[in-house]
């Protein structure tokens, strides 16, 4: 069948009551979590996810896509309104917006965000459903040696490449990958790092990892810190955009999807740099750029609209290759996993209309937050003003409901307990978080690619360089950590740390 | 400028980043010893269940090298004041809900951590954030574990009003 049947099917999936109850749920709760201060889209994920677990697969995914969207575009409302340093699933969005807002021109900014995000949203998502069969066709024909490449490709692009320091970057990747060794290892079925602990043999769970790094560590941080003194500016004036508005927004929309898509489509992760590009594009292109750096609409436009464009490109990788290049993906992998389904080319083939379903349903999750967001602009404001120690007593208790619904054991909450600290120990040394969660759930898919590889090989370790593909994705994969380390070196490395992103 | 830079020069080497150096060798340490003597049983392939965890022991070796050349550089960023009472309020809140939660159940374990969370930001006092606390997780737990099935754990409270 070709996509455009595959999509009407998948839309008569999304499209049924049960099912767009969910999709509205999803995309409200995700909307409220992301708008938090704090609560980028991975914590919102890794939140929301016990709200799904006792839901048949399809109704709980198509509610996760609506809990990623929504926690999207609520992160973009606190970064116009609440310049959240720290917040960087859009910290670009903050730079014009904040600007915008402080000049009373708060309404204009967060529809230009709302609807630069829908129109991405749009195209990206029929851009997922038109390159994912392709991708799929090509991913059938890796073997386990490619497929290994790929995972140190990611790893490289996630970990060393992008952020301040490749040292710090490369040691949470490690952090990750050694976590991942805990528990029965799923060839031979040997304990690995158990300590003979029994709880320890499923080893570690994905979300309570993500969680406590997330949850507890910043909640930690911003407590033993001391500061945030953020104000929230008041929306002034008109909501609606004008005529000059919408003629000055319209190109950027267009543009950053253009520039978001492709560079979360591809496998390698790398958190917002489409935003910067966007950014740059719009500042070079503008009529007026005198305008930037005081509030230019076309600076919130692209790089929100390249901001979302990516988020639904990440899921290429994710859905077609079972490739979690970002934190929340790897999250929403786990999402997956609950289920005993594992995303890749097969489950194209083995569950199509799971896949489809979720894809259509995106698509109305899109829709719902726009019909949503506009008129409700006001009431996710008012969460805006939650006191922080309120705020994070909430993040807190749910956080650990999380915990304790997917595991009601003393052992699990001790297990948050010590990961909070981690997670407060690599804020406070500067090390980023994403690694070390995409390190978690990836290491162990690595470690079997390799052995797979080399059980075909007899042991031969050529076999990872016999193909040109797995050359390519070697030699990019070196570049990732060698080139930035040549960066750094000659003074140049304030561009990548711009360009690395501690959430998302 | 030049106090800034002296200050540097008197932050050199970074006790910090040394100390977590040496926490990385002991990880590098740990990983080897456990898979050395847990690893017994002969393996055929030539990677088996040890390789991975061998090559991962030997990066964090690594990494706690290059990091104890960073720490001597002062590459390290720099790093606020930080203060000590409101991380202790929250690690008692957690470790006092995991001690209590399958005695006094889901409300009441819940409800300290709420409170205590409260105070490290400096809003109290316990008496008055505590049952604010036990009436939210109550309501939080008749959603979850009434609604959705999650099986939360019930304690007196529960057991009173269900």
């Amino acid at each position: 069948m070709d996509t455009f049947g595959l999509l009407a099917q998948g839309l008569l999936t999304a499209l049924e009551p049960m099912n767009m109850l969910y999709a509205l749920i999803g995309v409200t709760l995700g909307t409220a979590v992301g708008v938090l201060p704090g609560i980028g889209p991975a914590l919102t994920v890794a939140l929301l996810l016990p709200v799904t677990y006792k839901l048949d697969p399809a109704g709980s995914l198509i509610m996760f896509a609506g809990i990623y969207y929504g926690g999207m575009y609520g992160g973009s409302t606190t970064s116009i309104l609440l310049n959240t340093p720290g917040e960087s699933a859009s910290i670009v969005t903050a730079l014009e917006g904040n600007k915008m807002a402080r000049a009373g021109r708060g309404g204009p900014a967060l529809a230009t965000a709302a609807i630069g995000s829908f129109v991405a949203g749009l195209l990206a998502t029929i851009g997922l459903a038109f390159i994912a069969p392709t991708v799929v066709k090509m991913a059938l024909s890796f073997g386990p040696a490619e497929y290994f490449a790929l995972m140190i490709l990611a790893f490289m692009t996630v970990s060393a490449a992008f952020g301040d320091s490749t040292l710090r970057g490369l040691t949470a990747l490690f952090i990750g990958l050694g976590l991942g060794l805990i528990g029965i290892d799923l060839q031979t079925g040997q304990a690995r790092l158990a300590f003979g602990i029994p709880d320890l043999l499923d080893g570690i769970e994905v979300t309570t990892l993500a969680v406590a790094l997330f949850a507890v560590g910043e909640a930690l941080s911003v407590a033993a810190s001391k500061g945030g003194d953020s104000t929230i500016q008041a929306i002034k004036g008109s909501v609606w955009m004008t005529r000059e508005d919408w003629s000055r927004s319209w190109k950027p929309w267009l543009r950053g999807t253009a520039i978001g898509f492709p560079i979360g489509a591809m496998p390698a992760g790398g958190a917002e740099i489409g935003t910067f590009l966007s950014y740059s594009v719009e500042k070079n292109l503008a009529k007026k750029p005198e305008e930037f750096g005081h509030g230019a609409i076309e600076g919130v436009a692209g790089p929100e609209a390249a901001n979302n464009a990516s988020a639904a490109g990440t899921l290429v990788p994710l859905l077609t290759l079972g490739l979690p290049t970002t934190a929340t993906a790897a999250i929403m992998l786990a999402g997956f996993q609950q289920f005993g389904l594992q995303p890749g080319p097969l489950l194209f083939a083995t569950n199509p209309q799971l896949v489809w379903g979720l894809i259509a349903s995106l698509l109305v999750a899109n829709l719902m937050l726009l019909v949503l967001n506009l008129p409700l602009i006001g009431v996710w404001v008012r969460l805006l003003t939650i006191p922080l120690p309120w705020l994070y007593s909430g993040i807190l208790l749910f956080a650990t409901l999380g915990t304790i619904g997917a595991n009601p054991s003393t052992f699990e909450l001790g297990m948050l307990l010590a990961f909070g600290l981690l997670g407060y120990g690599l804020r406070r040394f500067g090390y980023p978080i994403a690694p070390v969660v995409v390190g978690l759930i990836l290491g162990p898919m690595a470690e079997q690619q390799l052995r797979r590889a080399l059980a075909i090989s007899q042991g031969d370790p050529t076999i990872l360089v016999h193909s040109p593909i797995a050359i390519v994705l070697l030699l990019l994969a070196a570049t990732a950590v060698l080139l930035p380390l040549y960066l750094r070196a000659r003074g140049r490395g304030k561009v990548l740390a711009q360009l690395g992103a501690n959430e998302d | 400028m030049s106090l800034d830079s002296q200050q540097q020069e008197r932050r050199r080497p970074d006790w910090a980043a040394l100390a977590i150096a040496a926490l990385l060798m002991a990880v590098s340490v740990v990983i080897a010893w456990s898979t050395a003597s847990h690893g017994a049983g002969a393996s055929y392939a030539r990677v088996g269940p040890t390789t991975f965890p061998y090559v991962i022991a030997v990066a964090f070796f690594g990494l706690s090298i290059w990091t104890v050349f960073e720490a001597f550089r002062g590459d390290f960023p720099e790093r606020e004041k930080q203060e000590i009472s409101p991380i202790l309020w929250i690690v008692g809140g957690l470790a006092a809900q995991m001690l209590l939660l399958k005695a006094a159940g889901f409300s009441i374990a819940t409800a300290l951590l709420f409170a205590a969370t409260a105070r490290a930001f400096g809003r109290g006092p316990l008496w008055k954030t505590i049952p604010i606390g036990i009436v939210l997780s109550f309501v939080v737990w008749v959603i979850f574990a009434k609604g959705l099935q999650l099986s939360l754990p019930a304690g007196p409270l529960e057991h009173l009003l269900f």
